[in-house]
């Protein structure tokens, strides 16, 4: 494990345990959901109803694991009083299990939806898009929770700029979906349930740019929310 | 001894803004020594009127020894020497023409155990007013000393037995008879060297409140083993480390993203 925080260099053993205890369990999440968002596509792909339905329901195990996370949060927070990198670490995981929760969400919307369109005859025309699209989020989803494993707020930053083709990728789609409807109204409900998907994982990509910005925060200090590229560059040079 | 020596050797300069605008105290290049021993090395550090500076680290730092230097309470001990310049308003408070018993008049000071005077509580505060002349008669006496225990916020508490005895009251209430007396004398900066250690968490508070109060009208500097408490109540925190000023800056800066490793690892209680 790339500790760039020293997370185990506190006085106190407890306090050591504490902080790792928050992290890896935040990692756990983050494999949970991942695993959430790729059953979700997958389903979606296969028109697998028995996995959409598998995946949707996954999201209670999230959910737990969120409140669970954020108990242990409080706990340090009112004990411990943490400051420094160790603030910057809670107050990221926070944030970082928020993310993920809502990204779980998505994935369950995804599942849902996979129910819903197994027997559409209209996704096919799509599926190419969509695993597309999926697979640029998924990848990205990964490297993000890789970001915040390491610590390794560079890698974070080329993460999130992947963004743009995810939401290039997202127009494209739309489109489509848009010149279809046009052309085929009766098509509105399966086309329109397509869109959601695709807004889905558009989302979840949002999503994991908001984790690469929290893993800038937690090994520079710097928030870098709101703010464009350039001058993200400018303000974390040496 | 030597790793020691390695560290002190590997702090060079001071990390961050040492300068304000309008420094109500101004400390150049202070070197203290008791007898052989260097206590500080070269700090550079500015008081700015209106603030609460923190003064942090760990046991032996130094953060006492360069607080007692910004009132010439090290002229007591006869092995310490102190050099560099420690200016108030422009004046150096080392200059043979300055008297400290009028200097430390403008610049009080509030210790770690308080110390009230065997005397009446009345005569505490009245005590530094009376031997500076500052009142031409009874009546202005009165003002001063209620007007004092006003501001520490211990008037309501005393004011039916002000002839009671210093003594007699609370800890944390007798830390704020010598914070009305300290004020009594209308002085310009305070020093306090960790006031708050001796009191539990409400007293604690009580003068943690006051100190935000007597910000309007002082500049103050404050020691504390508490970082809680220098994050609570300072605008500026000063971390020292082996005599040196490793780091100086705005406090929230420094408790959630301070430069130097050796301020990170002091208040998130790492090893050094």
């Amino acid at each position: 494990m790339a500790d760039k925080l020293h997370l185990d260099q506190h006085i106190s053993q407890k306090f050591n345990d504490e902080l790792e205890d928050i992290r890896s369990r935040a990692l756990q999440m983050g494999g949970m959901v991942e695993k959430q968002v790729s059953g979700g596509l997958q389903a979606l792909l296969e028109g697998n109803s028995e996995l959409g339905n598998k995946v949707a329901k996954l999201d209670h195990e999230v959910n737990s694991l969120e409140v669970e996370i954020d108990e242990a949060c409080t706990q340090v927070l009112a004990r411990r009083q943490p400051a420094a990198s160790d603030l910057r670490l809670i107050v990221t995981v926070i944030k970082v299990i928020t993310d993920l929760e809502r990204i779980g969400d998505e994935a369950e919307k995804l599942g849902r939806f996979a129910v819903d369109l197994a027997s559409s005859r209209e996704l096919p025309a799509y599926r190419k898009e969509l695993r597309h699209l999926g697979e640029l989020v998924q990848t990205m989803l990964h490297d993000a929770l890789d970001c915040f494993a390491r610590m390794d707020y560079e890698a974070a930053l080329k993460v999130a700029a992947r963004d743009d083709d995810v939401n290039a990728e997202y127009e494209t789609l739309s489109r489509l979906l848009i010149t279809h409807v046009m052309e085929d109204p009766r098509q509105v409900k399966n086309v329109f349930n397509i869109t959601w998907c695709a807004r889905a994982l558009e989302r979840i990509g949002d999503h994991s740019v908001n984790i690469c910005e929290y893993v800038v925060f937690l090994v520079k200090g710097k928030d870098i929310r709101h703010t464009n590229l350039v001058d993200i560059n400018q303000s974390l040079k040496p | 001894m030597d790793e020691a020596q390695a560290v002190l050797d590997s702090i060079e300069g001071t990390v961050g803004e040492i300068a304000v605008d309008n420094p109500k105290m101004s400390m150049r290049d202070v070197d203290v020594f008791y007898a052989e021993k260097q206590a500080i090395f070269g700090v550079d550090l500015d008081v700015a009127n209106n603030e609460v500076i923190a003064m942090i680290g760990p046991s032996g730092c130094g953060k006492s020894t360069f607080l007692r230097c910004l009132n010439r309470m090290n002229d007591t001990i006869p092995i310490c020497r102190v050099s560099g310049s420690v200016m108030l308003d422009g004046d150096d408070i080392y200059a043979a023409d300055q008297d400290p018993v009028l200097l430390r008049a403008r610049v009080g000071m509030v210790f770690q155990k308080p110390n009230p005077f065997p005397k009446s509580i009345f005569d505490n505060v009245a005590y530094g007013a009376r031997i500076h002349g500052l009142a031409a008669n009874r009546a202005e006496l009165d003002d001063i000393v209620v007007g004092s225990l006003k501001r520490a916020g211990l008037y309501e508490e005393v004011k039916s037995r002000l002839d009671a005895p210093g003594t007699s009251l609370s800890g944390g209430q007798q830390q704020r008879l010598c914070i009305a007396r300290s004020i009594a004398v209308s002085p310009e900066v305070i020093l306090m060297d960790e006031p708050c250690s001796a009191l539990d968490p409400i007293a604690t508070a009580r003068i943690e409140e006051l100190i935000d109060e007597l910000r309007e009208n002082y500049a103050i500097a404050i020691v504390t083993h508490s970082m809680q408490q220098a994050a609570r109540v300072s605008q500026r925190t000063a971390y020292f480390h082996l005599g040196k000023l490793v780091e100086v800056g705005d406090t929230n800066e420094i408790f959630t993203n301070p430069q130097h490793e050796l301020t990170e690892n002091y208040i998130t209680g790492r090893f050094g």
